[in-house]
């Protein structure tokens, strides 16, 4: 039985088309993938991401600790902000890639819906020796991405809010704020290479929320969104994907996250690994690449080098809707990740040339201050 | 989804149709494929003068989110491809059946079992959520 977010009705009664993922009966689609991507870069889309794992992590030990499981620098996150973190394995191969914040007093911590099982139990098995508590929110709290350029001052118009002063919520800032009379979690965060806000309120007033930030500005101002608008719109930045830029077996130097490793903060799991691997430097490395020759390359076609030898193999690839041509990431020897290095990719058994070109592919339209 | 499914067309079970013209046959992909596709943004059709075997790969077609391979539903020679769409893919999508066919053949006689449009609708039923 697949499960459901919160919003699954809302989704089937205005006409998106449902698709399963990891495990999760999701909107793949509304009005159309490329309408929708443009929607989110031009001015608002929402996306539910109510399917994402959501732990709050609290008690006395609850920094100690997600500082020992985690390779960001959880005590330097400052009061209602969030980063960016992984959790590695002893041998510093990737759990999965995470956000957490600092609320009041307590840690909220966002996982990927396809590992929240796995990362449950990786949390479990690391508690001994810190008196924490670990909730899971999954069930109980529903997620809203409302992303692109116009989304801030449509949020800030919004009747029946506290959402006025939204300008001056910084990059990765969370507050509790009123939306429409409900208490929510405001973050300005996301994944779409866009601005945007991610906001956690109580699952029953899903459709509520839903349906009146759909309804904010003129009519279209906002385009509901489904998963393939959100996978295309995170490829174009080169936001990495759990299950294709990053899996068990895949370190983080190997995927272009060291900047994630903070190996000054003290002991955490993975910290000696991950200090040779650096030290030694990755012998694969993610590559950003464009086809020269006609073709779309897509995720776990081979790469093999201009003479044949395979050599790697593609993460994701797509037509970018921004750009109107194919663009991909791939893992490849460190040798070959260097802009312009050619190499094949194989679309349907057939060698297509690609070059590796600089990531992101996108820049990032993020309001920072 | 009302699907489109015009009765004087033949259909494969990978979803391309086939038109009956003079003693040609067009070949196009069928109103249910397009719209699981999505928004196409790719195409690869052979050259005419290919021969094409009844069930092979004669292209592919792709969307932002998904890539399918063309199967020949019947085997020939190519004698027209519709190059209109060699930089716009529109067609496809909004007149499948129409501006968006794909290739015209000369039969050879070999042909894949196709379906008509009261058993390609059956068919389509059956997939669709």
């Amino acid at each position: 039985m697949l499960k459901r977010t919160p919003l699954f009705e809302t989704h089937v009664s205005l006409g998106a088309r449902m698709v399963e993922f990891g495990g999760w009966e999701m909107p793949v689609q509304y009005s159309g993938i490329i309408d929708e991507h443009q929607a989110v870069r031009q001015s608002a889309g929402l996306f539910d991401i109510s399917h994402m794992g959501r732990f709050i992590v609290r008690g006395p030990d609850a920094e100690a600790f997600l500082q020992y499981v985690a390779t960001c620098d959880v005590a330097a996150i400052p009061f209602g902000q969030a980063t960016y973190g992984l959790l590695c394995r002893p041998d510093g191969t990737i759990v999965d890639d995470i956000f957490v914040y600092r609320l009041d007093d307590e840690f909220l911590v966002v996982v990927n819906a396809s590992n929240l099982d796995k990362d449950w139990a990786w949390l479990g098995e690391h508690t001994s020796g810190f008196d924490i508590e670990i909730v899971d929110r999954s069930e109980r709290w529903a997620t809203l991405a409302f992303q692109g350029p116009a989304a801030e001052a449509l949020l800030s118009a919004a009747e029946d809010s506290s959402t006025d002063d939204l300008a001056a919520l910084p990059f990765h800032g969370v507050a509790m704020t009123t939306l429409f009379g409900v208490t929510t979690l405001i973050a300005r965060t996301g994944y779409t290479g866009e601005d945007g806000f991610e906001i956690f309120f109580e699952a029953h007033h899903a459709p509520l929320v839903w349906h009146r930030l759909l309804a904010l500005g003129v009519p279209g101002s906002v385009k509901p969104c489904g998963l393939g608008a959100r996978d295309s719109l995170r490829f174009e930045p080169c936001l990495a994907l759990y299950g294709h830029e990053l899996n068990d077996t895949i370190n983080p130097y190997e995927a272009r996250l060291g900047w994630v490793v903070k190996l000054a903060k003290g002991d955490f799991v993975g910290r000696e690994a991950l200090a040779q691997i650096k030290a030694t430097g990755p012998t694969r490395r993610l590559t950003g690449f464009e086809l020269v020759d006609r073709g779309v390359a897509r995720g776990d076609y081979p790469i093999h080098t201009v003479e044949g030898q395979p050599i790697g193999f593609v993460t994701s690839g797509m037509p970018s809707p921004t750009f109107g041509r194919p663009f991909g990431m791939a893992y490849v020897p460190t040798a070959f990740s260097v802009e312009g290095s050619a190499f094949d990719v194989l679309i349907r058994d057939k060698p297509v040339r690609a070059r590796a070109v600089k990531m992101p592919f996108y820049q990032p339209q993020y309001k920072k201050k | 989804m009302s699907l489109n499914i015009p009765a004087d067309l033949k259909y494969s079970t990978s979803d391309e149709w086939v038109r009956v013209e003079g003693d040609e046959l067009v070949i196009g992909i069928s109103d249910f494929a397009q719209d699981a596709l999505g928004d196409i943004v790719y195409l690869e059709l052979p050259k005419v003068g290919d021969t094409l075997a009844p069930g092979a790969a004669f292209g592919a077609i792709e969307s932002v989110k998904a890539s399918s391979d063309l199967l020949a539903p019947v085997g020939g020679e190519v004698v027209a491809v519709n190059s209109a769409l060699d930089h716009n893919q529109e067609p496809i999508n909004q007149d499948p059946y129409g501006a968006g066919w794909l290739i015209r053949i000369r039969p050879d006689g070999a042909s894949e079992e196709l379906l008509d449009a009261a058993a390609y609708t059956t068919y389509c039923e059956g997939r669709a959520h």
